[in-house]
């Protein structure tokens, strides 16, 4: 299967990792991966910030790049629900009927990681080797936006090695949410620190999840409070294994 | 805009540093909210019920001035009496003279976040009479002289240590008094009762009102509200325009969803309903003040309006995380939590509240729990761009960042241009290895949370060199 990577302008400047075990592992699993360089961003943080106009060129942009892909699959779920979600929305807010029909033809067939493994090609051992003790924290936008529901664990479980533990009151936000966490940095760092209080209660070496935005913010207090405990994308775990990534 | 108002964040900042209150917070939306997931987990088709629940809400907004007629049609039918009011000055001035026709000094009142709304007992103070609020938790903060923290339990952020100083210094001034909850209700009964008889005029707000015979529903826990309805000879009701509901049979529906969704319980301890009056049984006037301060001004909003979906159940609160830790008082306003957060600036048409909406995460916990499906996630992104495009073309240092990174991300050539350039630019907060303070807008990110330097290869250039291109 031919599969175009959207590898959003957030994995793409601040985790390459990220996208490159993704790479690894569609490969690994008899994909044939292409990245269009033409791709930046989906507009999400503008649109929810309330720039909406300024997202419009790049929506448009991106529909662009991807229409004629045969499946597109992102390792960011609030991207993913970006694209699902609002972007209908926006193309019905500006009239834009041309980009509405163009959306709606794009929308079945782009996929999160874990979704396009499990429901498209059918997998969840995935040949990963991960020795480590890892909990998982399920993101806001991949539990209630794309309702990926269990599909990331049974991935995990899967995985050769793996110590799973279950992460206290996992369902709760992390309070990363964007710009929520600069404009109301406060709040969200109370959030956070009830999210990293549970995180090390779990004793596990790595936090993982299947969006880097809400790891680096979990990440970014484990760092700053030298934890001893960091965080990895699910792209990576799955991608790892006794010959390294 | 007016005169400045206190923003969420600094409410917020004042709460966050309250351990109490976090604590006090933190134990009881907890509780709750397993309650809630209980009751409704016991229900296979709750989905189903969620969705006529929001299709009778729906279509009802739709029809909104054909049902209100047809209400004043049975309440006057049933022998009540219905007053139309604009604005809160409206509603106020005809609460206060119909409660001075009675020849009234005194009323009691039934909880209600409709007369909070309109600041009604601060109206009818003001025109010498005294308003006993006679439901546990209102009565609470009135002796506090505070106001509420929470749709459905208005003193959530207090204690019962805190409540027991409170009666101590107001209603139990002679008397030992523990901080047991049968004894602090005790307390408040021996007081309320004395109301109860002595006042000839309660106040009330309303749940539902049923336009097909002009019942009205008022949904409570104590019995207090039951007192109100029952004693009084008179009886006024405010209720906010969108609360009619089409057919007595609709209630079926709400009253399943209702108390599941607010206290977790199946059933609520009572449930008044009362059509105009009854000669010889109950109060023999009826008043019912239809309010809509607002609400048209939101009918109009097509992605807005179903925030006049809302049966103030208050399960987005309970679930809401920024709610959970800052509390209601945080949103200075009646409405707090989620749905506050899109109801309030949209009831001042965005004159105000302006920070409401960005004060979430978008974590989506609040839809997924509304029992009439208010899409909350989608009204407040759609209410940030409606504050984005009030603010025009104001010179800001956010909206300048965010214009100029659209254009960065608008091509290719630009896109790629912009990552070298944050490359070369971050040297001065990233040369030791870990950015641990950032300045302007970004200095909240670094007050607790370190933060990883760009990398020296973005993925694009990995690619690039791997398929051996430039």
């Amino acid at each position: 299967m031919r599969v175009t990577l959207f590898i959003t302008c957030f994995n793409d400047t601040l985790f390459p990792e990220t996208g490159i075990a993704m790479t690894h592992l569609l490969e690994r699993l008899g994909c044939e991966v292409e990245f269009p360089l033409d791709q930046t961003c989906c507009g999400q943080m503008h649109y929810n910030t309330g720039y909406q106009r300024e997202a419009l060129p790049l929506i448009q942009h991106f529909v662009q790049v991807f229409q004629e892909a045969e499946v597109v699959v992102s390792p960011s779920a609030s991207c993913v629900g970006m694209v699902r979600e609002q972007y209908p929305r926006a193309a019905a807010q500006f009239g834009d009927v041309s980009l509405a029909a163009q959306v709606a033809a794009l929308l079945p067939r782009v996929y999160e990681l874990s979704e396009f493994l499990t429901d498209v090609l059918g997998v969840e051992e995935v040949g990963a080797y991960f020795p480590h003790r890892v909990t998982y924290h399920p993101t806001c936008h991949s539990l209630r936006g794309l309702h990926v529901g269990e599909r990331p664990l049974r991935l995990l479980r899967a995985v050769r090695g793996i110590d799973l533990v279950e992460l206290p009151d996992a369902v709760e936000c992390c309070g990363f949410g964007g710009t929520f966490a600069v404009k109301n940095a406060d709040t969200s760092q109370a959030m956070l620190a009830d999210k990293v209080r549970a995180a090390l209660e779990t004793k596990a070496e790595i936090v993982c999840a299947a969006d880097n935005s809400c790891l680096m913010h979990i990440g970014g207090a484990l760092s700053r409070q030298r934890a001893g405990m960091r965080v990895l994308h699910l792209a990576e775990i799955l991608a790892a294994t006794e010959e390294g990534v | 805009m007016g005169s400045r108002e206190r923003t969420f964040q600094e409410g917020a900042r004042v709460a966050l540093a309250n351990t109490q209150l976090r604590r006090n917070l933190g134990k009881a939306t907890s509780t709750i909210r397993a309650k809630r997931a209980r009751v409704v987990g016991e229900l296979p088709d709750w989905e189903a019920l969620r969705e006529a629940g929001r299709a009778i809400k729906a279509h009802t907004l739709l029809h909104l001035d054909e049902y209100l007629v047809k209400l004043e049609t049975s309440v006057i039918r049933a022998g009540g009496q219905v007053h139309w009011a604009e604005d809160a000055a409206e509603a106020n001035r005809i609460v206060t003279e119909l409660v001075q026709a009675a020849g009234a000094r005194e009323v009691v009142k039934v909880k209600s976040l409709t007369t909070d709304e309109i600041k009604l007992n601060a109206a009818l103070a003001q025109a010498g009479i005294t308003v006993t609020e006679t439901d546990l938790a209102e009565l609470i903060i009135q002796l506090a002289g505070e106001t509420s923290s929470h749709i459905l339990v208005p003193a959530i952020h207090k204690n019962r240590a805190e409540i027991r100083a409170i009666f101590r210094q107001t209603i139990a001034k002679e008397q030992p008094l523990s901080d047991q909850p049968q004894d602090l209700a005790a307390a408040a009964r021996a007081h309320l009762r004395r109301k109860f008889l002595s006042a000839s005029v309660a106040i009330s707000g309303a749940n539902f009102a049923v336009a097909e015979t002009g019942t009205v529903c008022v949904v409570e826990s104590e019995g207090n509200g039951r007192m109100c309805l029952t004693l009084p000879q008179t009886l006024i009701t405010v209720m906010g325009i969108e609360k009619v509901i089409p057919t007595f049979q609709d209630l079926e529906v709400f009253l399943q969803l209702l108390p599941r969704s607010s206290t977790g319980e199946r059933m609520n301890p009572y449930t008044s309903l009362w059509t105009g009056v009854t000669p010889g049984d109950g109060p023999q006037t009826f008043h019912l003040v239809l309010l809509d301060n607002g609400r048209t001004h939101v009918l109009r909003d097509e992605i807005g309006r179903q925030t006049l979906q809302c049966i103030r159940c208050s399960a987005c609160l309970n679930v809401c995380p920024v709610y959970a830790r800052t509390g209601g008082h945080a949103y200075s306003s009646v409405y707090p939590g989620p749905i506050g957060a899109i109801l309030t600036p949209q009831l001042a048409n965005l004159e105000r509240a302006e920070t409401l909406p960005y004060a979430s995460s978008l974590c989506g916990a609040c839809y997924e729990v509304c029992p009439v499906k208010i899409n909350i996630p989608e009204v407040l992104v759609h209410l940030r761009g409606q504050i984005v495009r009030h603010q025009g073309r104001t010179l800001s240092a956010e909206a300048a960042a965010m214009r100029w990174l659209a254009r960065q991300f608008a091509t290719r050539s630009r896109y790629e241009r912009a990552q070298r350039l944050g490359r070369r630019a971050q040297w001065p907060v990233a040369r030791h290895g870990v950015i641990t303070r950032l300045p302007g807008m970004l200095a909240g990110w670094t007050a607790t949370r370190d933060l990883l330097p760009l990398p020296k290869q973005t993925f694009r250039e990995w690619w690039q060199q791997r398929e051996g291109k430039p």
